[in-house]
This record gives structure tokens, sequence and C-alpha cells, in this order.
């Protein structure tokens, strides 16, 4: 029983860590319909960088909040490099420049950092929480993780629903050529969002981190976590995120738990072919809405 | 239609551009498979045991580039997983070979089976998904089909993995220059076998459903099973290539079949041309020689240790990255490109002929993934979809 | 006033404009008429700069629009509304007019402009918060009119507006149309396959043909001449 209890309790925070990462690939596929596979790696890259700001002395926070302001860089940076260039040609086209983004930062991690597992020192104390006498799978980091995953989802849907530039990127994601026509600079607004989902994906980078063996591929897993949440979230909107991060993350950590961690990934796999054959359009996605 | 005889003399180039295979394309495929055959024979016996076993590695890669290039290229779906694909027929192979005393040829065929089943497989959910989320899909199967392997390491001998072994060759010929000859000839077979594939109606489906999925389903396409035909056929053809990658290292265990692979399988494919089959062997070039590359480039730039072991990783993303950007058409396309004009030039013909005037100048006549074989248009921004306008 | 001169537009090979001249004029609707394919969808994308022409001008009260971005072409006050009314359906009717003022106005302006806005057209008011994907044809093509007029622009391009709408519909908007232009300072482009209803409420009228002008004359003189008509007009 307690098994059960400790697996799930597992399993939110994962799926909170799996949301965040599905929220960035989810911003990103709402304003330009490109699934950034170097997401994980970018945020890898960042999470890195703290790490060696936190070997020369920096606080934890202040380092914390630079690898956040670098990945908003790095985000705004691939788009305008990389992405932007090949506007107008076939999808398929970005999408294999950030495979090989992914792997040329993953290279270069590597020979910079090294390829040995290190540890990444958490935020708060990761011994589990006690409820009376008994003590559960959840620590005051776990807590951490899920209010700041909540913290940027309730964000993120504040700033699509309610504000003038949520507006202009809803528009510029469904709409581009008529968006330029109401004086809406689609070009900055993608360049926004993709700095956006990139602080996303740094968030889900330095949360992951200190829980598992970080090294330059430690975030593989997570970008097929995350993609899975987002594809049976519905790949529309932050709640769709956030749900699917949690059904993937109980998924995954059932697997886990009750039949061996080396079939997580096959379980997500599972998970999403299920998904697709049951709900293909995924949990949230509205009547109208795309058909992926 | 009246030409007169000085109109088509005046069109029609030089002989020596004129000569080239004939018209019929199965005989044509035929042709070029017989002299290349002939070629690489005589190939093989000049070269040293060392480098035999590297053409055929070259070969071996060439059948798994070509299966992905028909399903990218021409069935535009992208796929992240052929390195487990090729572990599937691997594995396979393996198998028979530790626990069955079946001939050679049944065990090649079992594992293109099993890795074309795992196609199908995969392929019928992957019919729900476009481009990138199918690449997506795909990923998980390239990083989770080998964890299989090792948790049921006692069947798939886990970490150490299984032995096969080499195949006899009669008489006294070479064990190393049969096995390059049986890798040479799986290549040619899979080429020609392809070529004749795309010429026919289920290649035209393939990309028609590539182009346009409503269109073709209105003109009778049963899109989803296209879609999983070209995954099965590019499945099969990288199982068949993990079954002599297995052959050939004499062990198949999970160390082989990492991510990186499906990745430079897919560097190679777009850098010899995604929908190309020729183009294939420029790719597979890199593929086995990539490594070595870096190493000497890292040496005498003297980048040290730490970034010589990751610079042939860095390379492969760099080529995903220029290529992309730069030529998306790949080698082979940028060729087809240059012979095009090459031509136009010397036959000397003032006006562009029709088909010419429906590509953009930069794009080569085969429409491949980085080009887009509309007539003309301004480049729309790919919005979601298509744009949401009413009416 | 809008000039054109000397515009030719081309799609590869494919020439789709050429060397087209046109002028429209304050206080005016100017009909652009003409087949299907005759370039007149490929006119009012130029002049908004979704096109670039490989030679010719585009001016605006003496100011040159060609080279420049569509976003700074839409600042100079050239409103479009394009080819099958282009309205946003994932967002709601008020959403879609806020957009058009959005890039020029402030918050209390806006208000007073949107609510003008939907004093003129009262059915969409009534609609105001619904996705845009629920209006009817006609609503929708009011909706694109309304969110080009939000911003209080100096030239409206509007491309085929009474295609898939009923005659009735189609009647009450032209007479908009020229109620709006009539005495204000607006210039209006009106691109029209139904070249009857435009020529009833326009006063140029230009008439291309395979991407040429052919004609450009006062509309009721173009309206007038039946062998015209017939040949490039269809009725």
């Amino acid at each position: 029983m307690s098994l059960f209890v400790n697996v799930t309790l597992n399993g939110v925070a994962n799926g909170m860590v799996f949301a965040a990462m599905a929220l960035a690939l989810v911003f990103i596929f709402r304003a330009t319909s490109i699934v950034n596979f170097a997401q994980g790696a970018m945020a890898m890259f960042t999470t890195f960088i703290a790490f060696s700001l936190l070997d020369r002395g920096l606080g934890y926070w202040e380092a914390f909040a630079a690898a956040l302001a670098i990945g908003l860089v790095l985000g705004a940076v691939v788009e305008r490099i990389l992405i932007r260039p090949l506007r107008g040609k076939p999808e398929i086209n970005p999408v294999i420049v950030t495979i090989g983004l992914l792997i040329v930062l993953e290279g270069m991690a590597g020979s910079i950092w090294g390829n040995s597992a290190r540890g990444f020192p958490p935020a708060f104390s990761q011994t589990g929480l006690k409820f009376g006498h008994t003590k559960v799978a959840f620590s005051h980091f776990d807590v951490f993780i899920l209010g700041s995953v909540l913290a940027i989802m309730v964000a993120t849907m504040a700033l699509f629903r309610w504000t003038n530039l949520g507006l202009r990127m809803r528009a510029s994601a469904f709409a581009p050529e008529v968006a330029r026509l109401l004086g809406v600079r689609v070009g900055r607004i993608l360049t926004l969002g993709w700095a956006l989902a990139a602080v996303a994906g740094s968030l889900a980078g330095l949360l992951v981190a200190p829980t598992s063996s970080f090294s330059p591929y430690y975030m593989d897993l997570n970008l097929v976590f995350g993609f899975t949440a987002a594809v049976i979230g519905g790949l529309e909107s932050p709640a769709g995120a956030l749900v699917g991060g949690l059904i993937t993350g109980l998924c995954v950590s059932y697997v886990g738990g009750y039949l061996g961690s080396s079939l997580q990934p096959l379980g997500a796999l599972a998970l999403l072919m299920v998904a697709l054959m049951a709900r293909p359009q995924g949990i949230f996605a509205r009547p109208e809405a795309r058909r992926v | 239609m009246s030409e007169t005889a000085s109109e088509t003399a005046a069109q029609r180039p030089a002989w020596w551009l004129r000569a080239r295979f004939p018209e019929q394309p199965m005989l044509r495929h035929l042709s070029f498979v017989v002299l290349a055959g002939v070629g690489f024979y005589l190939l093989t016996s000049a070269l040293s045991q060392y480098d035999n076993f590297r053409l055929g590695e070259i070969a071996l890669y060439v059948t798994a580039l070509a299966g992905l290039s028909v399903l990218t290229g021409a069935n535009g779906q992208l796929s992240l997983g052929h390195g487990a694909l090729m572990a599937v027929g691997a594995y396979t192979t393996a198998l028979l070979m530790n626990h069955s005393h079946l001939n050679l040829v049944v065990e090649i065929l079992a594992a293109i089976g099993a890795s074309a089943v795992m196609g199908i497989v995969v392929g019928i959910p992957a019919t729900r998904l476009k481009g990138p989320y199918l690449a997506g899909m795909t990923l998980i199967l390239a990083v989770g089909l080998p964890l299989l392997a090792d948790k049921y390491s006692s069947v798939f001998g886990g970490d150490q993995g299984l032995t096969t072994t080499q195949p006899s060759a009669p008489g006294s010929i070479n064990p190393q220059e049969w096995l390059t000859w049986i890798e040479i000839a799986g290549a040619l077979v899979t080429m020609l076998l392809l070529a004749n594939l795309l010429r026919s109606r289920f290649g035209r489906a393939f990309r028609a459903v590539r182009d346009d999925e409503i269109a073709a389903s209105l003109s009778g396409i049963h899109v989803a099973r296209t879609k999983v035909i070209a995954f099965a056929v590019s499945a099969g053809c990288a199982g068949l290539a993990g079954a002599f990658l297995g052959i050939s290292t004499g062990v198949v265990n999970t160390g082989e079949f990492p991510l990186s692979l499906s990745i430079g399988i897919l560097a190679g494919m777009v850098l010899g041309g995604a929908g190309s089959l020729m183009g294939m062997w420029w790719g597979a070039v890199a593929l086995v020689y990539l490594p070595d590359w870096a190493t000497s480039i890292s040496k005498s730039f003297n980048l040290g240790n730490g970034v010589s072991a990751y610079l042939a990783t860095i390379i492969y993303g760099l080529v995903l990255i220029v290529v992309m950007m730069l030529a998306p058409s790949g080698i082979q396309g940028g060729l087809r490109l240059g012979a095009t004009k090459l031509r136009t030039l010397l036959s000397g013909s003032g006006g562009a002929n029709v088909t010419a005037q429906f590509q953009k100048p930069e794009e080569p006549v085969m429409a491949t993934i980085g080009s887009r074989g509309t007539a003309g248009g301004d480049k729309r921004e790919p919005g979601p979809g298509s744009e949401r306008t009413d009416s | 006033m809008l000039e054109v001169e000397g515009l030719s537009v081309s799609y590869g090979a494919i020439r789709a404009l050429e060397d087209v001249a046109l002028r429209a004029e304050k206080g005016m609707i100017t009909a652009v008429l003409g087949a299907n394919g005759a370039g007149k969808t490929t006119l009012l994308r130029t002049i908004t700069g979704l096109v670039k022409p490989t030679s010719g001008t585009v001016t605006l009260d003496g100011e040159k629009l060609t080279g420049m971005a569509v976003e700074d072409i839409v600042r100079h006050g050239v409103a479009h509304v394009p080819e099958g009314r282009g309205v946003i359906q994932e967002i709601t009717v008020d959403e879609n007019l806020r957009l058009g003022a959005l890039w020029c106005m402030g918050r209390s302006e806006r208000r007073v402009a949107m609510e003008e806005i939907y004093e003129l057209f009262p059915l969409l008011s009534e609609r105001r918060h619904k996705h845009a994907s629920t209006l009817s044809g006609g609503e929708r093509q009011m909706l694109a009119i309304g969110r080009a007029l939000v911003s209080r622009p100096r030239v409206m391009l509007l491309d085929e507006p009474s295609l898939g709408l009923a005659p009735i519909v189609t009647a009450q908007l032209m007479s908009m149309l020229r109620d709006r232009t009539h005495g204000s300072d607006i210039t209006v482009v009106l691109v029209e396959q139904n070249a009857r209803s435009a020529l009833s409420v326009a006063q140029r009228a230009v008439v291309l043909n395979l991407g040429k002008v052919v004609v450009a004359d006062d509309a009721a003189a173009v309206a007038a001449d039946s062998d015209l008509r017939h040949h490039y007009l269809g009725f």
C-alpha cells in the first residue's frame, strides 16, 4: 500500500516536471507549429551553466535566475538565427534543425563539462515530508516543483487569455498573415514565444537536475515524457499540458515502480499509442482544433 | 504539335549528353545495378581486408538510408527511430543464429520481416500524427526499445549481447570479401526494389500523401494505408541493414544501437538528399568515415581528448543544421541541380523547358524534403495548418 | 491619394502583373475588376507588401510604400480586408476587433473606436464574446470590414467582399461602403468579381486582364460600355 502511495506521489511530482516541458513544447507549437526537439538540450545547457556558476560560489537563487535569463536569451537567439530563415519552407525543415541543435548542444556540453554524472544541489530538502509518524515520498523540494510549475501554468494562461500580448501571440499562431495585416509584428512575437518557451524549459531543467544523474543526457528522457504529455494534453492549451503531464507522470511512475525503470520509455510509448488511437486530438483540444 | 526538322535538331542536346541508360525505367535500374555490381566486384578484389570491411559497412548503411529516404523524402514521414528498427533486425538474426539452424537467407528474411512488422505496429498510430509529432513518437521508440533488451537480458544477452556467426564463404573465397559482396548485393537489390517502388503507383501514392493528404484521399488514395506501407517498407530496409550490422561486427548488443545511431542515420540521409536513392552513398560514406575524420581534425587542431570524443556528434548536428538551412536537398540535390544547369548551358536551348518554369531556380526537379514543387506563389508563413479564413 | 505606377509582379516565370498603373483618390471608391486570375488579388497584396514587385512603385500621399514591411505599411494607415475575409475563427468577435486597433490606439481610445464599430454593426455587438467561428458569412464580412475600419485607416483595400454572400447582403454591404466613403477622407479600393454591384457604388473603375490594365475610367463610363462589359466583365 505504501508503495502505491509513494509511487503515486512520485508520479505527481514527476508529472509536474513533464508538464513544464510540455508547456514549453506547447508554447512553441501554438506559436509556430514546430516541435522544438532541442528543448531538453537547451534546458540542460542552461542548467549546466547554473551548475558552473554554483561551483564558482554564486548563490543558489542567483544561479537559478541566471539560468532562466540565459534560457530566455538562448530561445530568442535560436529562433532568430536558426528558425526564422526557414519560414516559408516545409515545416519539417526547422524540426530537423532542432534535432541537429539537440546533438550539437549535447556534444558541446560533453566536451565542456564531461560525460560523467554529477550531483546538482536541490533548492530545498529532498527528504520526504512527515505526516504524523509516516514519511511520504513527497519532499519540500517536490512541493517547490509543484508550486513553481503551477505558477508558470497560471502565468501562461493569464498571458494568453487576458493580455494584449497574448492576443497578438494567438493571432500570430492561428493566422500569421492576417495578423501582419493587422499590424502585429509577427516576427518579434515568434522570437518572444521561443524565448518564453525556453524559460519554461530551463525551469524544467533546474527542477529535474537534483533528482536525476546530472549528465549531458539527463534531459533526453524528459523530452520524451514531456512530448508524450504534450500530445496527450492536446498541444493546444497550458491546462492540457498540465493534465497531460500528470497522466504521463503517473503512468511512468507506476511502470517504474512495478515493472522496472528500464521499461519507462516504452510505457510512455504505449501510453502515447493508446492515447492516439483513442483520442487523437488530445484531452483539451477544442472541437475546431487542428488535427495533429 | 508540328515541329520542323530543324527545330527538333536545335532542341536535341549533343549525343554525349543524350547517351544514357535505356529509356524504360526497369531496364535502366537493372542495367545500373549490374554495372555497379561489376564495379564493386572489381573494387573488392583490389581492397585490403579492412577496407573491404568498411566498404561493407557503407553498403549496409546505404540500405538503411535508402529506406529512410523513401519514408521521409517521398512520403514525408520523419523517423528518428530507425536505429531501433535496425536493432530489431539485428537481434532477430542473432536470436535465430543462436537458437536455430536456419539458412542465412531465411534468417535475413526473418530480420526484414520482423522489422517490417514493427514498422507496421508503430506506423498505425503514427498515421494520427503529423510530421514532427511522428518524429517524437519514433524518438521514444529509439530511446525505449533498446532498453527492452536490457530488461530481458536473459533472452537478449544484456550488456554482452548475442554473438553472430560469419557466413562461410564457398570455396576459397575470402570470407570478408564474401560478406562484403553480400552486403553490397543487399544494398543494390534494395535500391533496385525501392527505385521501382517509387516509380510505381505506390510511389505516386507516397508522394501524393506527402504533398497533400486531403487531395490524395479525394483522389481515392487510402492515406493511412499508404503511410503504413511506407513505414513498413523503410523498416524492412532498416532491419536488413541491422542484420548485416550484426553479422559483420560479430556481436549484437544494446551498445550498438544508441540514440545517436538513429540521429546519425537521419543526418546521413539529409546530407545525401532526402528522397534520393543514389545520394545515400554519400550519406553512408560520411557516416562510416566521420568518426575517423573527426579524430584527425581534433588531432590536427590539438583540440584535446575531451572534444574529440564529441566532435563526431557535434559534426552530425552541424550537418543537419547547415544542410537544412543552406541546401535542403542535400548533396544529390545539389548535384542534380548543377547537372541540369550544365545541360541547359551546353545544349544551348534558349528558353527554359516547360518543367523548369514551375520550379524555383534553386530547387532540383525531384521534390524532396527541402523544396515545395509548387508553381510559384509567394512564400506563405507556415501558420499551424492553413490560414483559418472562412467561406 | 494612393498611386500605383509601372507595377510588375512575377511568380517565377509567371507574370501576374505587368506595368499596372492606378490612381485611387480620397472620398472615392475605385473598383478593380476583371476575370478570375486577372491579377486583382495580387495587386492588393503587392500594395500591402505581402508580395514584392519586380518593378514599379506604390505611393501613398507621396510617400513610397514599396519595399516596406507589411507591418509598417499597415502603420501608414493601409487596411487590407483579404480574400476570404481573414476573420480569425479561434478568437472572439471582440478580440478580432481589438486586434484591428491594438497597433495604433491606447485603451480608452480603442474602446471608443470599437463602440463606434459596434454601433455601425449592431449584429456584431450582440455576438461580442462569441468565437468568430459562430458567425454567418455576412456577419464575418461585417467583422472583417469593422476590423479594418476601427483603426480609422487612410486607405482601405477590400478583396472580393461579396464572395459567398447573398445578393441582399451584398447590396447592403455595398451601400454601407458608399455611405462611409462619400464625403470622408478615406480612399477605398474595391476588388470585385461581381462587377455589377461594384460599379453601382464606385466612382472610378480599373479593369485588369491577364495582369495588364485594359481600361481605367469613370465607373459610369465603364458600366455604359456594353462591349467592354461583355468582354471582360461577363455581363
